[in-house]
């Protein structure tokens, strides 16, 4: 906190620069998201326990399959997303130097985005074996 | 980032341990947080012995009894010994409340425990700075708005309508519940906090009224609102038995509501 004593009012420092109008649709992304991993994280343990014991030939053959490819690039995507929303909560929450934030809000999307298409790319050479 | 240890100039030290009662027959120990703003001192924690048999069965009953026969320099807030106008809110044992309607004896342990309200500038002793915390009360606007021209007599409300307001009115502003949420201790220069959504939701669902949807624009914000994230300490806390993250929750409902 500065030093120097600040003469403005509550009433300025409330109002600030005023309401956003967003934060409702992060709301409804993080319970959506919510609920749909409900069901893809069910699919993504079946997935990983019936690989249990394969070879890597069994392996790519599974990964690669159309049903379960698609189910893990929803996984993947649902994840991210899902993951990039709640850590930016949490940096709201916590860091307030606005430089830092920024950075860290910015660090955080690059690595939600860079950790998602690396993902993607995976299951989809698998997939497509280019 | 969030402070998770006080500046060095807010860190504790022991204080003074005043003497025993003389001639009392059963004595209760109290810890209360000393801080003034005269002297350049540390805040400090004096031990004060309370004659439970000259006391009154409150916790607010010892506070009185220990500045008219220890230490008159002892200061907190205090009104209505009835729990009714929210002024003796402090933090007793860990947990946010009313001072008046809190037993000695509701304590399980030998020594009481009071500091005041946390997460809030200090005035002196047991006295927090609110300003915000009004400020904040005052910015959702509580008072009735409406477009239509004002009716010839009263504005009728339905029994069914009315009793929505019942777990909102009750609210006295003690600010237990907003001082005792960790969103608020990080955020309350942005997150208007438990006290003032929970006012703000009297009014968006009183019938009566009729700037549901402005008084909706001022919320919708990542930080006014949606720092809350359900902790519900505000529920735990509230000497009134409110419960302000179901009201909170209702906000955002109605939030989603109006976009689906």
């Amino acid at each position: 906190m500065s030093a120097q004593r600040s003469y403005k009012t509550a009433a300025r420092r409330v109002r600030g620069l005023g309401a956003a109008h967003t934060g409702t649709g992060d709301f409804i992304v993080l319970r959506v998201t919510g609920i749909a991993l409900l069901f893809l994280s069910c699919a993504f343990v079946v997935i990983a326990t019936s690989l249990i014991g394969r070879n890597h030939a069994a392996t790519v053959q599974i990964l690669g399959s159309p049903l379960v490819a698609v189910l893990m690039l929803l996984f993947i995507g649902v994840t991210i997303y899902h993951m990039w929303i709640g850590m930016q909560e949490i940096i709201i929450d916590y860091v307030h130097e606005e430089g830092s934030k920024f950075l860290l809000l910015l660090g955080n999307a690059f690595f939600c985005v860079a950790i998602g298409v690396a993902c993607a790319f995976a299951i989809l050479k698998l997939s497509f074996g280019v | 980032m969030a402070e998770f240890s006080l500046p060095k100039n807010s860190k504790i030290t022991e204080g003074k341990t005043w003497p025993k009662p003389a001639d009392a027959t059963r004595i209760t120990a109290f810890r209360i947080y000393r801080w003034s703003p005269d002297d350049e001192a540390n805040p400090r924690v004096d031990t004060y012995y309370v004659d439970r048999g000259d006391c009154g069965p409150m916790v607010l009953d010892a506070l009185i009894w220990i500045k008219n026969n220890i230490d008159p320099t002892l200061t907190f807030r205090r009104s209505c010994r009835e729990g009714i106008c929210g002024s003796c809110a402090m933090n007793i044992d860990g947990a946010n409340t009313l001072a008046c309607t809190r037993a000695i004896d509701d304590e399980k342990r030998d020594v009481v425990k009071i500091y005041p309200l946390p997460h809030q500038p200090v005035v002196k002793d047991l006295v927090p700075d609110l300003t915000n915390f009004y400020a904040q009360y005052a910015s959702i606007q509580p008072w009735l708005q409406t477009v239509t021209p004002d009716p010839e007599k009263e504005r009728k409300q339905s029994h069914d309508d009315r009793a929505k307001l019942d777990g909102h009115y009750e609210c006295i502003l003690c600010a237990c519940c907003s001082t005792a949420c960790p969103s608020y201790w990080w955020n309350s220069d942005r997150y208007l906090g438990p006290a003032a959504l929970l006012q703000a939701h009297r009014w968006i669902i009183d019938s009566r009224d009729e700037a549901t949807g402005e008084r909706l624009d001022n919320l919708e914000d990542p930080f006014r609102l949606y720092r809350c994230h359900t902790i519900l300490n505000c529920a735990k806390v509230c000497p009134k038995g409110l419960n302000p993250a179901k009201a909170i929750a209702d906000i955002k409902k109605n939030l989603v509501d109006r976009q689906v």
